[in-house]
């Protein structure tokens, strides 16, 4: 090999880059976010399930949060059936907070975890008091 | 031909882990594909540098794009003609991240009454720089995924490229110019008649191999979407060797890994080794400094020289009889 010192520090550095990951990845304790379901609410709940099956809710709520706004603030229609046909009232703070009144141990887990930082703050109150 | 072969290459690698994913194959898919391919592009990666190092640079082949370091009442061209190693430093820094070189391209035209024309023709260097630069921010936009917490950097760096909003959630800028610039350098080489001409599959593939990922990052992002912490759990675990595969993640999740996984284990023996490759130029790395130091042809053998005066040496008393001159009596 020529220049042999260069090239090694250059593929030195190399590995050190796309290695970073794994850099990164010492002493990294805990690999999922723990969710808090226990909320007076949710303890007092018979049948203790979301408004749509968990799959479904992690992977879209925030789509649905969105139809839920622009079906409330544009076409003035409160209310969202759920596809086994209950009715609910469209809203982010009386809906879905009255349950998940823990937003630090429910919502800020995952979008922490995830770094994910969504508009919803920025109108809504947070249920735990406000933080200005 | 060449583009039709590299997308049906393209669209069958999209179907492999719907395949997979149907057939329960998660594991391979979501686990050992991603460490076999990452095993593959690292050791590829230094074993091609490696082998292209082991090649000698038999001259000192400079390109001159400026003047030369001469006398001390004429200008010289530091970062286009270094004669220093720290110029070299400055032009590779330069041509790294600002694509020098590309910045240079002209359109020449020659006109039917026989006039020479050179056009500003910046498109290439344009999109060019958007896509690695793009690719460059959304790599390390991912480093959400693989770490806990994420470092403040890249937070950081995510808030940057997420200025515009989309709905509740940010808007990559990148994620548009990636798409826009992975657009222009295919359409550049159907479009243009001699461009097409000399393109082959090795050039449309890593373009729609990008696409695709792209294309499926997008879409996860934006449209149709899928469980991120499940997704960062299964990255989190990749990165400490703890691999899992949670429940419930979408099948297009498993094609943007699995593409990415193409991505990596083919990187090594596609034309895009050209990120190492570029450091490796001896038209760039080298100092044009050949007036000042002597390159030595590492190829040249040692060759057995016979000097005059071991000639002499050797005939002397020869050369004394048949009256010829010698230098020593």
């Amino acid at each position: 090999m020529y220049n042999g010192s260069k090239v090694l520090v250059g593929l030195g550095l190399f590995f050190l880059i796309v290695t970073v990951p794994f850099w990164l990845g010492f002493g990294t304790e805990e690999l999922a976010p723990e969710l808090d379901l226990d909320t007076p609410a949710i303890a007092q709940l018979a049948d203790k399930k979301c408004i749509e099956p968990t799959g479904v809710m992690r992977e879209e709520h925030m789509q649905l949060l969105e139809q839920w706004r622009d079906q409330a603030v544009r076409m003035g229609n409160r209310y969202y059936e759920a596809s086994d046909g209950t009715v609910y009232q469209a809203s982010l703070q009386n809906t879905c907070l009255d349950c998940h009144s823990n937003k630090s141990d429910f919502c800020d887990r995952c979008h922490d975890y995830g770094k994910v930082s969504p508009d919803c703050w920025t109108c809504h109150l947070d249920p735990e008091g406000m933080e200005l | 031909m060449a583009i039709l072969i590299s997308l049906l290459v393209t669209l069958v690698l999209v179907a492999v882990p719907i395949l997979g994913v149907a057939a329960g194959a998660e594991y391979v898919l979501g686990v050992v594909l991603p460490y076999l391919a990452f095993l593959v592009f690292v050791v590829g990666f230094i074993l091609r540098v490696v082998r292209w190092a082991s090649s000698p640079v038999p001259f000192h082949i400079t390109l001159t794009g400026g003047q030369q370091r001469s006398l001390s009442w004429i200008k010289g061209s530091k970062l286009d003609n270094p004669s220093t190693t720290l110029g070299v430093v400055g032009r590779m820094a330069l041509e790294v991240l600002c694509f020098r070189s590309l910045f240079r391209n002209v359109k020449t035209e020659l006109h039917p009454e026989g006039k020479l024309s050179y056009r500003w023709e910046k498109w290439l260097w344009l999109f060019g720089l958007a896509l690695h630069w793009s690719l460059l921010i959304i790599l390390i936009r991912h480093l959400r995924f693989f770490t806990e917490p994420v470092p403040f950097l890249v937070g950081w760096l995510e808030s940057l490229d997420g200025l515009f909003r989309f709905g509740y959630q940010a808007f990559y800028i990148t994620d548009l110019l990636i798409v826009l610039a992975l657009t222009f350098l295919f359409l550049r080489r159907v479009v243009v008649a001699r461009l097409k001409y000399i393109s082959l599959s090795a050039d449309y593939f890593p373009l729609f191999l990008l696409g695709g990922i792209a294309t499926t990052g997008i879409l996860m992002k934006y449209v149709s979407k899928v469980d991120i912490a499940s997704i960062k759990e299964l990255a989190l675990g990749f990165a400490t060797f703890r691999p899992v595969v949670p429940e419930g993640i979408g099948t297009i999740f498993y094609i943007h890994l699995f593409l990415v996984c193409v991505l990596m284990a083919y990187f090594p023996f596609s034309k895009l080794m050209h990120m190492g490759g570029i450091f490796l130029s001896p038209t760039r790395n080298l100092a044009n400094n050949s007036r000042a130091v002597r390159h030595v042809n590492p190829w040249n053998y040692p060759v057995d020289v016979h000097t005059y005066e071991e000639y002499e040496d050797e005939f002397r008393e020869k050369m004394v009889a048949a009256g010829i001159p010698v230098e020593k009596g």
